[in-house]
């Protein structure tokens, strides 16, 4: 019996020593926040990233492994904004986990912290697959990333109080460090200012705005539609009165429509990393915002 | 050395100390916390006018309307009715489904039966020929508190009848993996069985579920469902409830009608390849099951079953994504195989002479498919069905008391079918499906050769599927 206490003792012991130890585990919806989480969090966080920047994440199946990863996870990072809602919800759900459910600590989302823009004034599906709370594709302006920055080191050190110095002072160095490239980047790409670009689809709106370039067109009619043919017609007719300098597409789009138009309105097309990992020199987030004005630069050349 | 009693003193202790001291420190924490979400609260309002009026000084006159984001509040986490604030304010997320379509087929869908089989009684068959209004399905839900979501899902029938296809509340805070369901719900088990009819890849449903469950099984009831905290995706389930739905009837006594377990496992073969694997057994009884046939004069003739259902089910999906994208290109492959014994009572012309005599089955059946999603919008299909009638005793007729013709719907069959469908789907919230089937359900020589047209629109909330 006193055996029996004595080892009892032992494990509890262990158990609450334990989570001292044990590093926070955030799932990340994209590789962006991923990448953002393991700067705030360093070795504090065990970070899972659901999709890769290959993929739309508007369009991701509730995998199985995505569940089971949802199942232990203390803290979920989203883009919000309903960019994750045909399978997040469902990961949430299915996970059993009380700790990740919306509305508690354990649940973030970018976009609660941002200004979005291009909020419809409609509600109305003819005009696409819309977002009502604004366009979700929102980590292309590094600015964007430094107010998300903020809230996730509130966010981790609400969650993880043991380590919330460490936390804040990563925070406070990765700020530094990202104010620093913003200047950097700014004055690289002042020459972008004022460009005329084809995009794919609105997801590259944030990164125009940031730089100044100047979005003539979508070659997807309306958010979430591939174009037509007859669409690509009037799109040429329309763009050679006034030609872009790019067609700009992102790692995970399809190339076929944008290499189409680029011969025939004689603009080079530009595949950016639109995310970490999206090229491979998009290590991380410096890399990707490096990449992508370099490969910018690069065309214009 | 600490004696026994010592430290069993210090074991009790400490279990009634460690929360305590656990809220001290989770108090300190919060207030911590409450603090930094108020600062950051004021600075990311602060950042939002700075940010405004950077973006009004610098954005051309023209352009303002279009540019200047309509101001909003910050809040700092999301409201709990639903993702991000997605519902306006406490109003629950409504969708809505409309299916119908066009049938032609070569036979006279009234003679439709799956030979072999004891009818289900549920939505099965090809249903009537030409133009049709399916279903449809309006669902509503929410979360009812911190504890408890709900969700409803009414179904509109063609006959103008209004069905509760699912009503049900769902756990939210259990610990440890688990969740708890309550009410009517489609049962746990297999792949296809939770899955709602505008989501399937073919018009119908296999011929195994028709004649296993005459479409998808669901009770009212409960279900428990445990995930392990594992990187292997592990579901264990156990559901129990009144048995009103074939295979099982409601039998009026207390407490329940048999129970389900089911378990799934799955995870990544790679990056493109996932999977998801499970196996399942229904334990049901079954009073007075009655169904109408028509005898080998074309009478109606009603028979009846009274005895135990034990099902087996086992199911498989894999899906390869080799560009990531789901609606780009992707193979889907699925397969389930159930079987099926019965032992008890078999009740002759129910209404009429009542002869019983003891019974027993046992019958299986399959299903294989393939949906590949060969470019964006557009998807192919095929599909295999087989079932096997197996073996049957029936005490009636092997004594000699009635021919086998007594029971039309036993008589030895050996239903298969073959479908092909091709589908459209215009945005994420439309699809439009030809589906070609060579149905030789009937078991004999009649092969109805069906064609199908349907149409599935969504509206409203934007919807969220499972794997």
């Amino acid at each position: 019996m006193c055996r029996f206490i004595r080892s009892t003792l032992a494990v509890l012991i262990l158990a609450a020593a334990l989570p001292a130890h044990a590093a926070l585990k955030v799932l990340a919806t994209t590789s962006d926040w991923g990448a953002l989480v393991k700067e705030i969090g360093g070795d504090q966080v065990n970070v899972y990233v659901a999709t890769s920047a290959l993929q739309d994440v508007h369009r991701v199946d509730a995998k199985p492994s995505l569940v089971a990863r949802a199942r232990t996870a203390d803290l979920v990072v989203a883009t919000g904004a309903e960019l994750e809602i045909g399978w997040l919800p469902v990961l949430i759900q299915e996970s059993g986990n009380s700790r990740i459910q919306p509305g508690g600590p354990g649940y973030f989302e970018a976009a609660s912290v941002l200004t979005l823009v291009e909020k419809p004034e409609r509600f109305d599906r003819s005009l696409g697959d819309i977002h009502p709370q604004g366009n979700p594709h929102v980590q292309l302006d590094p600015r964007n990333i430094a107010r998300v920055a903020k809230a996730l080191t509130e966010r981790l050190s609400q969650l993880d109080g043991a380590h919330a110095q460490e936390y804040q002072q990563r925070a406070k160095d990765f700020d530094t460090r990202w104010q620093a490239a913003i200047q950097r980047w700014e004055s690289e790409a002042a020459r972008l200012k004022g460009v005329p670009v084809v995009v794919m689809h609105r997801d590259q709106t944030y990164l125009c705005s940031w730089l100044g370039l100047n979005q003539v067109a979508a070659i997807e009619p309306k958010p979430g539609m591939p174009p037509t043919a007859g669409y690509l017609g009037q799109l040429v007719t329309k763009l050679s009165a006034s030609p872009p300098r790019l067609i700009m597409l992102n790692a995970y789009n399809d190339p076929k429509a944008a290499n189409w138009l680029s011969d025939r309105v004689h603009a080079p097309t530009v595949v950016l990393p639109f995310s970490v990992g999206g090229t491979p020199e998009a290590k991380d987030l410096f890399g990707l915002f490096d990449d992508t004005i370099n490969r910018l630069l690069a065309v214009l050349k | 050395m600490m004696s026994c009693k010592a430290l069993a003193a210090l074991l009790a202790l400490a279990g009634m100390t460690l929360p305590v001291l656990g809220h001290a420190a989770d108090d300190v924490a919060s207030l911590r916390a409450e603090l930094q979400a108020l600062k950051n609260d004021y600075k990311t309002r602060v950042d939002a006018l700075e940010q405004r009026i950077t973006q009004l000084e610098s954005a051309p006159v023209g352009a303002l309307a279009e540019a200047t984001p309509e101001p909003q509040p910050m809040p700092a986490q999301a409201p709990s009715g639903g993702m991000g604030g997605t519902g306006t304010a406490f109003n629950p997320a409504v969708s809505l489904i409309l299916a119908g379509g066009y049938t032609h087929t070569s036979q006279d869908p009234q003679t439709w039966q799956i030979g072999g089989f004891i009818p289900s009684g549920g939505e099965v068959g090809p249903g009537e020929r030409s133009f049709n209004l399916g279903e449809s399905e309006l669902t509503l839900s929410a979360n009812v508190d911190p504890y408890f979501s709900a969700q409803m899902t009414a179904a509109f029938t063609p006959e103008n009848e209004v069905e509760v296809e699912e009503a049900f509340f769902r756990t939210l805070a259990l610990p440890s993996g688990f969740t708890a369901k309550g009410g009517r719900f489609f049962s746990g088990f297999g792949y296809l069985n939770e899955v709602h009819a505008h989501a399937w890849d073919f018009v119908d449903q296999p011929l195994a579920y028709q004649a296993f469950f005459g479409g998808q099984f669901k009770q009212e009831g409960v279900q428990v469902k445990w995930l392990a905290p594992t990187e292997l995706f592990v579901e264990l389930g156990a559901e129990t409830g009144n048995g009103s739905e074939f295979p099982a009837t409601r039998r009026n006594r207390n407490g329940f009608n048999g129970a389900t377990l089911f378990a799934h496992v799955g995870g990544d073969v790679s990056d493109a390849t996932s999977w998801r694997a499970g196996a399942a057994y229904l334990d049901q009884r079954a009073d007075d099951r009655a169904f109408e046939t028509v005898d080998e004069f074309g009478l109606p003739l009603t028979n009846a079953f009274t005895g135990k259902s034990r099902t087996w089910v086992v199911d498989a999906v894999l899906k390869w994504t080799p560009l990531g994208d789901p609606n780009r290109r992707q193979l889907k492959l699925q397969g389930e195989y159930m079987q099926r014994d019965e032992t008890g009572l078999l009740a002759f012309d129910a209404e009429g002479s009542d002869l019983a005599g003891d019974y027993r089955s046992s019958q299986s059946g399959w299903y294989v498919q393939g949906v590949y999603q060969f470019l964006p919008r557009w998807r192919a299909g095929l599909r295999y069905d087989s079932l096997d009638d197996g073996s049957k005793r029936i005490a009636l007729v092997d004594s000699g008391e009635l021919p086998l013709s007594a029971f039309p719907a036993l008589l030895p069959a050996d239903p298969d079918r073959i479908s092909i469908m091709l589908d459209w789907n215009p945005s994420e919230f439309s699809r439009l499906r030809a589906q070609w089937d060579w149905d030789d359900a009937r078991g004999n020589d009649d092969r109805d050769r069906a064609f199908r047209l349907q149409y599935i629109y969504g509206i409203g909330a934007h919807g969220a599927h499972k794997y």
